[in-house]
């Protein structure tokens, strides 16, 4: 390793041992997650002196651009940072749909004066992000979209109803898909708008899931204003943004099979499925049931293997832009967390039946739960269906049916 | 910092120039030939040479020893090659087994002695461990009767690899009147021609080339204790023998922890060459979907055969993102046993499952003609059952894995 490089990670080192407060190297209880905003709320107060310290050097967002706020830096220092931060098991100073999605396509398709806007905001946790994409009418043929965007004057204005808007009921700003020209084929007529939440004529509505929580809206425009300059990119070429950062969606989505520490050295840490198989259903050495221990250690050597193949990937595109195989990792990410959690339920047996009330630890409560919510993780950002058929038609390169049926007409 | 999981240049031109010579010198057709000819061999010597002159055979060796050092990876892509066209050749036995067995557990003058010629292609091994219907390293019943300053083998093998081309075998054998103790294990180097060794060959369904070999009696000198030469000092008579000089050189780890990292070295070498073979299964299947027409369109237009080929892609990325870290895993002088174990039982236990997956998968989806014995896909379905069982299918590993894992 160059001298340069060791220099950088002996003074981060130094760095994060004087500014990373020590409750934020404990594992996060999902109360403290840092979703920062205008009404952001701190639930323990050293997250809001962490993501503070954090957001100052840019390292919230450490490969984004200094102009823009962020770390400014290359792909080696930023490996080297997530490796420290990772040493002293620190927590995340900031969760936010403008780092993993936002962002990346702003960088990308923005012009200088939106990333000047946008992109410090969202490195100081200022302003929370919601995506407006799925549709009632339009969920897997997201393309069919129909909340309208109408030009006057200087502005839009701007009609109808999204769907499975995570967090909408708690966002500052939403990046939005719009039809900006109802007579060009559906892909051609999307634009991508920028917009404020307070805006007039904004309403959303929380949506109970089977989980019991209710991370999604309903979310209704009802003539709402938006000014002409906050469309990214070029009118009517919305689908290419949105095609862009539904990839860096699912970059994100498949760290779900990350989940547990399954990956190599996760050993008997706490929280494996297998260590809390081993709580309920294991005698001093091993497993009492010899069907569910080799079905965990399948879904063991699978998670292994998944997290080789994120890092192998990530090692591939040398911290380059997503492409297609996101969609594969989207996809196994997901049916690997559906089966973390369906083993995680077999193993605690009836424990993990409970829904509320005495009788349950709280661990064990969240267990029916968490499982309920993965049932979601398959659906969103893209069903499996979906990834399915973006690996078959643009990494094998298999035939298209509608077009070639099309061509037949 | 973990190990790279890309190739280096060094590394890709080495899988390129494995690529082609497969192709050209040694392609599947060979593999049909040598079956449909019954080949007493069951592989080409003329091949096996050009193999030599290559270098594949000192690919893992050390430079001391005549090899050249291109580590584990490197040999790992050429058996993923190899893979590709199912070369039979004795890389497998005599290389990954034998080789290996040498290196952990020879002594210096066996290694010496021996590594070289391997190198040079002069010498064929087989390793005879198995003694049932299916892999049990943890039971061997094979006796070593302490005799004359030697030892007399008992017993019987099957499944030995190579065992019937083989100059020298490499036979596991537990040490007689010892107890069931991992330290108890010995690897015997015997002649093919010793008195008392019979060995028959058995004609498998992917054509690999097998063998029983019944021990009767069979005399083997002090000297041919892989590593007890070095321990020449020692008193070797009667039942003298300390457990612990029948491991070598090496009396940090017992003989059963050297077998197992020979073992654990041939099964990650093993998945390398099932994933290639896996590749060219799929690369196939994907071709025939794009080419094959029903109903007016190519039958890879249709969802139903789209989901289940990106499914074979995930779990095809999956294996060979393991294999990759495996090989890394043994280049890496960090590496303890422990982490190796648990690689090469990953590894052995996904691939032979996606081998399987692909393999039934090419046949169903090229329909009738796959099942015909003109067409080659029925190949990879054959090897695919066969490679599973060597060295421990899925189930024996997963097991394995999850006592590695303390569950």
């Amino acid at each position: 390793m160059s001298g340069e490089l060791e220099r950088f990670r002996q003074e981060t080192r130094g760095w994060l041992e004087e500014n990373c407060p020590a409750s934020m190297r404990t594992p996060m209880p999902p109360e403290e997650v840092v979703w920062g905003g205008r009404n952001a709320e701190y639930a323990n107060p050293d997250s809001k002196l962490w993501l503070e310290r954090m957001a100052a050097k840019g390292w919230t967002c450490p490969q984004w651009p200094a102009e823009y706020g962020g770390g400014g830096l290359s792909s080696a220092q930023a490996e080297i940072l997530a490796e420290e931060l990772s040493r002293i098991h620190a927590r995340p100073a900031l969760t936010s749909f403008g780092i993993s999605m936002l962002g990346p396509v702003l960088l990308e398709f923005g012009t200088h004066e939106q990333r000047l806007e946008h992109l410090p905001q969202i490195v100081r946790g200022e302003i929370r992000w919601c995506q407006g994409y799925s549709e009632p009418g339009s969920g897997s043929d997201l393309a069919s979209l129909n909340t309208r965007a109408d030009l006057h004057g200087d502005h839009y204005i701007i009609n109808g109803a999204k769907i499975w808007t995570s967090y909408a009921d708690k966002a500052d700003w939403i990046f939005c898909l719009v039809r900006t020209d109802f007579e060009a084929p559906k892909h051609q007529g999307i634009s991508f708008i920028l917009f404020d939440m307070d805006s007039e004529g904004v309403s959303a509505r929380p949506i109970q899931l089977i989980s019991g929580s209710s991370p999604f809206c309903e979310t209704f425009f009802d003539d709402v204003k938006a000014p002409a300059g906050n469309i990214v990119g070029r009118l009517n070429d919305g689908w290419t943004i949105a095609k862009r950062l539904l990839q860096h969606e699912r970059t994100m989505i498949s760290g779900f099979g990350l989940a547990g520490g399954q990956a190599e050295g996760g050993g008997a840490s706490e929280g494996t499925v297998e260590s809390i198989a081993m709580r309920y259903r294991g005698d001093a050495e091993k497993l009492s049931d010899p069907v569910l221990r080799d079905r965990i250690a399948q879904f063991k050597i699978d998670s292994e293997a998944f997290a080789l193949t994120s890092r192998r990937s990530a090692e591939e595109s040398g911290g380059g832009e997503p492409n297609h195989i996101s969609s594969m990792l989207k996809y196994y990410g997901c049916e690997l967390n559906k089966r973390r959690c369906e083993l995680l339920l077999e193993a605690a047996g009836n424990r993990a039946l409970g829904w509320e009330g005495e009788g349950f630890d709280e661990d064990e409560l969240s267990l029916a739960r968490e499982w309920l919510r993965s049932k979601a993780n398959s659906i969103e950002g893209g069903t499996a269906e979906i990834q399915l058929n973006v690996i078959a038609r643009r990494v094998l390169d298999l035939p298209d049916l509608t077009g070639i049926l099309r061509g037949k007409r | 910092m973990a190990d790279s999981l890309l190739l280096n240049e060094e590394q890709q031109l080495l899988r390129e120039s494995a690529r082609g010579f497969c192709r050209e010198q040694a392609p599947l057709s060979l593999h049909r030939r040598l079956r449909d000819s019954r080949d007493a061999d069951g592989f080409d010597r003329d091949l096996w040479r050009r193999m030599v002159e290559l270098g594949w055979t000192g690919m893992a060796v050390p430079e001391a020893y005549g090899g050249y050092g291109f580590g584990h990876t490197g040999l790992g892509l050429v058996l993923e090659e190899t893979g590709r066209t199912l070369v039979d050749s004795p890389l497998i036995a005599t290389v990954l087994l034998g080789a290996n067995a040498i290196l952990e557990s020879g002594s210096e003058a066996q290694k010496a002695e021996l590594l070289p010629r391997i190198v040079a292609g002069e010498l064929l091994l087989a390793f005879a461990l198995d003694e049932r219907f299916a892999h049990d390293p943890g039971r061997i019943e094979t006796v070593a009767v302490p005799q004359n300053g030697g030892f007399a083998l008992n017993g019987g093998k099957t499944f030995v690899l190579d065992g019937h081309v083989a100059d020298r075998i490499i036979v596991v054998a537990r040490v007689d009147g010892g107890s069931e103790s991992p330290a108890n294990i010995g690897l015997f180097l015997v002649d093919a021609a010793a008195p008392g060794l019979e060995v028959t060959r058995t004609i498998m369904v992917d054509g690999r080339n097998c063998a029983n070999i019944a021990l009767n009696d069979v005399a083997v000198s002090a000297e041919n204790l892989l590593g007890g030469a070095e321990s020449a000092s020692l008193p070797l008579r009667g039942s003298q023998i300390r457990k612990a000089d029948l491991v070598g050189a090496d009396s940090t780890r017992t003989a059963k922890e050297k077998l197992d990292r020979v073992l654990d070295i041939a099964r990650i070498g093993l998945a390398a060459e099932m994933l290639g073979s896996i590749e060219e299964v799929f690369e196939r299947t994907l071709d025939y979907l794009r080419q094959r027409e029903q109903f007016g369109v190519p039958i890879g237009a249709f969802q139903a055969l789209q989901h289940r080929a990106a499914e074979m892609y995930n779990e095809i990325e999956l294996g060979r993102s393991l294999v990759r870290a495996a090989l890394a895993a043994l280049d890496d002088p960090a590496s303890n046993n422990d982490r190796i174990a648990r690689f090469a039982s990953a590894a052995k236990a996904k691939l032979s499952e996606v081998f399987f997956l692909v393999g039934n998968e090419g046949i169903q989806m090229h329909g009738g003609i796959g099942m015909t014995d003109e067409f080659d896909i029925g190949f990879f379905l054959k090897r695919a059952r066969v490679a599973q069982q060597f060295l421990g299918d899925a189930g024996f590993h997963r097991d394995r894995y999850a006592a590695l894992h303390s569950f």
